[in-house]
This record gives C-alpha cells, sequence and structure tokens, in this order.
C-alpha cells in the first residue's frame, strides 16, 4: 500500500471551472485518478471532462462520497476552499494554491489540529502514489510503482529526483511535496511517520531546503524512530542569508536555516546526504542493494527463498542501522520462521513506535 | 518585505504605541527643522534595512537643532554596509533608566504567533539569545483565541517588579499583538522598549517584517517599498512574476521552480564555478517571462554564460524555447547559452531551439558543466560548435 491515496480514493476538485483547475482535472482523470466531483459556487449542474460540479463541497461529499479533495482556486479564496472542505467532513485537503498568507495558515493550522481532516499544501504539488492515484500537478508519466517514498518541500525539485530514481529502476511507492510556505498542514515528520508505518516503502527520500529546522527535526525523528533507511537532500547551499529564494518558506532568517546546517543534522544522524540530485538515485541504489543483501542471507537459510518473505527481513535487518534499534533488530533478523517472523516483527515496530 | 524604523512607526501609531515624538527628513535642513519643532535633544538615526545601525555610525544624539543638522549631514549620504542612506528619523531623545525587549514572530515549529520578552534588552539582544536564553520568556498564543489580557499581563509582570510600570506595559502588549495580526506582520518588534527615570514607558525602536503573501491586503504597506534599497533587476523581476535574486558569480541560470533553481545553482559551485543569480521562471511559462528573464540577466556585466533547466510538466518545453528563441533574436547576447529541457514536449522544443543552433540536452549535470565550460568562450564560437 502507497500513503494517504490509493486506487480507492475518490477526489473533489474545488475551482474545477477555473483554467486551473479544468487543465488538471484532465492530467488526474488521464492518470487514472477516481474524479468524482468538482466544486465551483454559483456553477452546480455543469460538467467538466464529465465531472459533475456542485455548488459546496457538502453537497459534493454527499452525492458521489468524495474523500479527498484538491484545492486550485486563488490564493485569496484558499483558506475559504480549506475550511470548507474540512466542515463537510473531506478526510485529506491538498491545497495547490500558491500566496496564502502566513497569518491565516497559523490560524488553519490550529484549527485542523483536532480534526480529522489532514491538510497537504498549500503551495503544493500534490502527491502520487504511481499506478494508483494523483492528486496534485506533478507530470505522471515520469514516476514509476515501487517502494522508495520521496518527500520534498519543493516541486520540480522532486521531479527531478524522481527522473533519476526512475532511470535507474527504482520506482516509487508514494511522492509527497509539503508546500514551499512557511506554515503547511502536513510536514517532514507527519510523512516520515506514515512511510515508516507503509509495507509497500522500504527507503525513504527527503528533499529539503534552507529556511526554518524542519530538517534538523526529520534528522532527529529519522534517528529516533526510523528503521527504513532515508536518503536526504538539501537544496540552497549557495543561497544568500535574507533573502527569500522564491518559496515563501525559502529564506536563511538571522544566520539560522542554512543548507550546512541541515547536512550536518542529516549527518549527525547517520543519514546519506546526496550532493545532488543524480547523486539521490545512486545512493538511494546503493542502500536497496544493501536491504536485499540482508534478505538474502537468511532466506538461504531457509532454503526456500519466497520473494515475498525475504522482503520482509530484509526490512526488519535493515532496522539495525539506527543505533537505538540495534536490539530488537537484530532478535527479529535471527528470528524469522517465516509466517511468524511478519507477525512479530510488526508488534515491534508497535511498541517500539509507542516508546 | 522589509520596511523602515519610520513606517514601522507610522503602522505603531495607528495603534497608539507610546512613541516619542519625531518624523522623517530627506535633508539636514529638515532635520534642523524637525529638532526645532521638538524642542528637545534629539536622536538623528539613519532609515537603512540592516542590523547594527548604531554600531556603523548611523546613530547620533544632537542637543539643540543645529547639531541635528551637523549629524544629519553626516549621516545622510553614508553607505551602511553596502546600503546608501537616504533619509533620517529625527526623533525625541530619551533618558533611559531600562532597555527591554518585546518582539512577536509567525513561529514556524510551535506554527503560532510566538511573543517574546526580555528584561535584558538592547543592541545585544541576539547575544542574550545565544548565551542566556533564559533570559527571553517566551509565550505561545493561540490564533483562535488571539493574546488574553492575563496572557500579557503576565508577561509584562515578568519583565518588571515595579507595578506600575508593568501596569503600563501590559496594554502595549496587546497592540503591539493586534499591529501585528492586522498587519500580516512575520515580525513585529520594539527593541529598546525603554523606561526612564520618571517611570514612563517608551518604544524608542520599531521594527516589522511583512509577510509576502499576506501584501496583497496591504496597499498601504505595499506603498511604503523602498525601491532603493532593492537591487534593479529584482524589482523588474517582481514586475514581471519573476521570482529573482542577484548573486555575485558568473554563471547566469533560468530555471523552472525554486527548489530545483536552488538545486542547480548549488551544482554550479559544486563543478566549480559561482552562480550569478536566483531565477524562478515559475510553473506557466509564457514566451514573454523567458525574455524578460534574460533581459534581466543579461544586464548583469559579470555574467559569462546563461543556462536553462527546464523539467517540464506543467511547464511546457516548447513554450520556453519559444521564448528562447524570442529573447535570442530580440536581445542578440553576446554570451553562450546552453540549455537543459526534459519532459512535456521536449522533442516539439528540441526543433524549435534548432532554429537559433542551440542544441539542448537532457541531463541537469551537462548543462551545468558545459556553461561553466563555455564561460570563457566567445559567442561565436559556441554558435560555430
Amino acid at each position: 500500500m502507497s500513503i494517504l491515496i490509493d486506487k480507492k480514493t475518490k477526489v473533489v476538485v474545488q475551482g474545477i471551472t477555473g483554467r486551473d483547475g479544468a487543465f488538471h482535472t484532465k492530467q488526474m482523470l488521464d492518470y487514472g485518478t477516481k474524479i468524482v466531483a468538482g466544486v465551483t459556487p454559483g456553477k452546480a449542474g455543469e460538467t467538466v471532462e464529465g465531472v459533475p460540479v456542485f455548488d459546496s463541497v457538502k453537497e459534493a461529499r454527499e452525492a458521489t462520497g468524495a474523500n479527498t479533495s484538491v484545492i486550485y482556486v486563488p490564493s485569496k479564496f484558499a483558506v475559504d476552499a480549506i475550511y470548507e472542505a474540512a466542515e463537510a467532513g473531506i478526510d485529506l485537503v491538498i491545497c495547490i494554491s500558491e500566496g496564502v498568507p502566513a497569518m491565516d495558515m497559523l490560524a488553519v493550522y490550529n484549527y485542523l489540529k483536532d480534526k480529522k481532516t489532514r491538510l497537504v499544501g498549500p503551495n503544493t504539488p500534490g502527491l502520487i502514489s504511481p499506478g494508483a492515484s494523483k492528486v496534485g500537478i506533478m507530470p505522471g508519466q515520469i514516476h514509476v510503482k515501487g517502494s522508495v517514498g520521496v518527500v520534498s518541500r519543493s516541486g520540480t525539485l522532486t521531479y527531478e529526483v524522481v527522473y533519476h530514481l526512475t532511470q535507474r529502476g527504482i520506482g516509487q511507492s508514494t511522492c509527497l511535496g509539503t508546500g514551499g510556505d512557511q506554515i503547511v498542514g502536513t510536514g517532514f515528520l507527519d510523512v516520515l511517520e506514515m512511510f515508516e508505518k507503509d509495507q509497500q516503502t522500504k527507503a525513504v527520500v527527503l528533499i529539503g531546503e534552507i529556511g526554518g529546522t524542519d530538517e534538523e527535526e526529520a534528522a532527529k525523528f529519522i534517528r529516533k524512530n526510523m528503521s527504513k533507511p532515508v536518503v536526504a537532500f538539501v537544496a540552497g547551499m549557495t543561497a544568500p542569508p535574507g533573502k527569500r529564494m522564491g518559496h515563501a518558506g525559502a529564506i536563511i532568517a538571522g544566520g539560522s536555516g542554512t543548507a550546512a546546517e541541515k547536512v550536518a543534522a542529516f549527518q549527525k544522524a547517520g543519514i546519506k546526504v546526496a550532493e545532488s540530485p543524480a547523486e539521490v538515485a545512486v545512493l538511494m541504489e546503493a542502500e536497496l542493494a544493501k536491504l536485499k543483501k540482508k534478505a538474502k542471507k537468511p532466506a538461504k537459510k531457509k532454503k526456500i527463498a519466497k520473494p515475498k518473505k525475504a522482503k520482509k527481513a530484509g526490512k526488519k535487518k535493515a532496522a539495525a542501522k539506527p543505533r537505538k534499534m540495534k536490539k530488537p533488530a537484530k532478535k527479529k533478523a535471527v528470528a524469522k520462521p517465516k509466517r511468524a517472523a511478519k507477525k512479530t516483527a510488526k508488534k515491534k515496530k508497535a511498541t517500539r513506535r509507542k516508546r | 518585505m522589509k520596511i523602515h524604523e519610520y513606517q514601522a512607526k507610522q503602522i505603531f501609531a495607528r495603534y497608539k504605541l507610546p512613541l516619542p515624538d519625531g518624523d522623517v527628513a530627506t535633508t539636514p535642513d529638515e532635520a534642523k527643522e524637525i529638532a526645532a519643532r521638538i524642542g528637545k535633544p534629539v536622536m538623528v538615526k539613519a532609515q537603512v534595512h540592516v542590523g547594527g545601525r548604531g554600531k556603523a555610525g548611523g546613530i547620533k544624539k544632537a542637543d539643540d537643532p543645529d547639531l541635528a543638522f551637523q549629524m544629519a549631514s553626516r549621516i545622510l549620504g553614508m553607505e551602511i554596509k553596502g546600503l546608501p542612506v537616504k533619509k533620517v528619523l529625527v526623533t525625541e531623545c530619551k533618558d533611559i533608566a531600562t532597555e527591554a525587549y518585546i518582539g512577536i514572530i509567525v513561529d514556524r515549529k510551535s506554527k503560532k504567533p510566538v511573543i517574546m520578552v526580555s528584561a535584558a534588552g538592547g543592541i545585544d539582544i541576539e547575544e542574550v539569545a545565544r548565551e542566556t536564553p533564559e533570559k527571553i520568556h517566551k509565550l505561545e498564543v493561540d490564533p483562535l483565541l488571539g493574546l488574553q489580557s492575563f496572557q500579557a499581563r503576565n508577561l509584562a509582570y515578568l519583565l518588571y517588579a515595579d507595578r506600575k510600570i508593568a501596569n503600563q506595559t501590559c496594554p502595549v502588549i496587546l497592540k503591539l499583538y493586534k499591529a501585528f495580526i492586522e498587519n500580516d506582520c512575520s515580525l513585529a518588534e520594539i527593541n529598546p522598549f525603554i523606561t526612564t527615570p520618571e517611570e514612563e514607558v517608551w518604544a524608542v525602536d520599531a521594527k516589522i517584517n511583512i509577510d509576502d503573501s499576506g501584501l496583497a491586503r496591504h496597499r498601504d504597506i505595499e506603498e511604503m517599498r523602498d525601491l532603493d534599497a532593492e537591487e534593479k533587476g529584482e524589482i523588474e523581476a517582481r514586475e514581471k512574476g519573476l521570482s529573482f535574486v542577484k548573486l555575485d558569480g558568473n554563471i547566469g541560470c533560468i530555471v523552472n521552480g525554486a527548489g530545483l533553481a536552488m538545486a542547480t545553482m548549488d551544482l554550479v559551485k559544486r563543478f566549480g564555478a559561482e552562480p550569478a543569480n536566483f531565477l524562478d521562471i515559475g510553473g506557466s511559462s509564457s514566451p514573454e517571462k523567458v525574455v524578460s528573464a534574460m533581459s534581466i540577466i543579461l544586464r548583469d556585466p559579470n555574467v559569462k554564460a546563461i543556462l536553462f533547466n527546464i523539467f517540464g510538466g506543467i511547464t511546457r518545453c516548447d513554450d520556453v524555447a519559444n521564448g528562447i528563441v524570442h529573447a535570442v533574436n530580440q536581445l542578440k547576447p553576446k554570451v553562450p547559452i546552453v540549455v537543459r529541457l526534459t519532459g512535456t514536449n521536449e522533442d516539439k522544443a528540441k526543433d524549435i531551439l534548432r532554429q537559433v543552433n542551440l542544441a539542448a540536452t537532457t541531463s541537469m549535470e551537462e548543462v551545468v558543466k558545459k556553461a561553466i565550460q563555455l564561460s570563457g568562450m566567445t559567442q561565436t564560437s559556441m554558435f560555430g560548435s
């Protein structure tokens, strides 16, 4: 399974009759995304690419069972659109719109904290679970289904990295852009936690950039809580302080938020850091090879190396890397009576997380 | 966006924060007039967008109007950290008993407005934050509830044991918070916030940064933008809907997307050269945008080669290619141009580029290497190859 979206995801497009909304609705439909409804106030009854348009998200959800919304409205209407989706009971809201004021986002973030609705963005390219569903604006054709999760603060840089992964035959489970703004609904930690739990994801690529301390916190989180290998890349080594580099969140303020600090934080946590987008794929290939190796060894002892189980074992052994996890990981690696191993592994992971 | 101290004080004045009398001057004569009107010793303060003005000699005391004239003539025209001083704020000089710090930021970590106060205010607040962070009290405010009076009161009590002073400070914090929220500030700060021997409180300095995304709803603040303080190319880029930052290197970079643009600059550096700029042409890149982008970059005499790095997705490569053809025909660049295009309509784009004898590569590393290699060469040799 991927994270957050899959083949069953039913999408409502907010702002479907606008230029961007209509264009990307077609793109998403072409990719195979289940778009069940669109919303533009005052245009109920129309259709866009065969998708029925409603006046409100509530009506759209009630009529179609949509559980995910994607927002393409101009920035000054974006906050209203997010609240509307949350009030209508949508589970996942992806806000593509750029230029939402940070002050508004502070309120949105704190409002959503106790709600079931998860927000991705704003200013995000969205997310894609290759082969299953795409909710966003990324070019679908560069992705292939696989086992590497990708989380990033940017758009085209993510495409660049994914392109290199795909060229090396490394497929992706889910690729998610958290958004380039200062205040976003879903951050690195949320996504890393989901990737750690996700069965399909075996390794993770994290793409950071200057500004804030999200990367530093991600490094700590990975070291403490993740058994899966992570390869990181940080953009903005040459960015000058005090200047906003396109993204509202990409600014070195008061001397903090530099790329060098972030790279150091990852390295300190034992995470491999690529020096270029192309090198991300090279490092990831090596990490995946290590996983395979680890998976094969125990499999040989067991004689019959069923591919599925071999993969599982690999995941368990990979846990040996982060320091804290050494003990449980070793145990798992030694004791893998095929089916039982799976279960214990799951249990152990669960307890680890609680700690 | 940054605004000057005198502009921040204009905003603070609307919220009735306790501000010493003062006004802004562009000439020594104006400074003298203001000082005469105030009729007391004044401070003459350079209005530039850099920290450490005082240490750089940009803030001087003047006991009478003639001295104010002298100080203003010395400060106006001076350069502080590369920025020319075009305006000074002439403001009543207050006797200082204590200096505190009061500031509010949009905190990325807690995702809340955070108020910070410290009794150890003044010019070395950064050092206080670094060396003795326990001297700075922080309060996370729930943005849905807003700042409550009791919270402001408790912060004031943390600052001052003297209840009379604390009672004057509490409304200052409440008003500052209101100003912060209502003007889409990313930072609003009073440093120092002083008490006088007579136990009065004054906001002697004021600093406000505005969230660019919030500017659209504050026309009045947008008009405060100091175009003198900005690089010409950066002003033009903003007008054309491009995101541009000038740097000191000689490889010009035109990229779609901010993250990829930064990664491209980093790669230039990694391969041994320096980027001349950050430039994001954005998602839907019309040919005009490409022309504007190239003309802005070509104005920089340091630029020895220009590279395009386009990852087509929503951006169509053929649109960018058309823009490059227009730009080359219109601007006739004397420096080599190298292009990387991949993604949507890549093949079409390559055909278009052949019209101007440009070959496009599909690899980012390759285009960066090529730009660096060609940055010493002339146009003819490049087009000849």
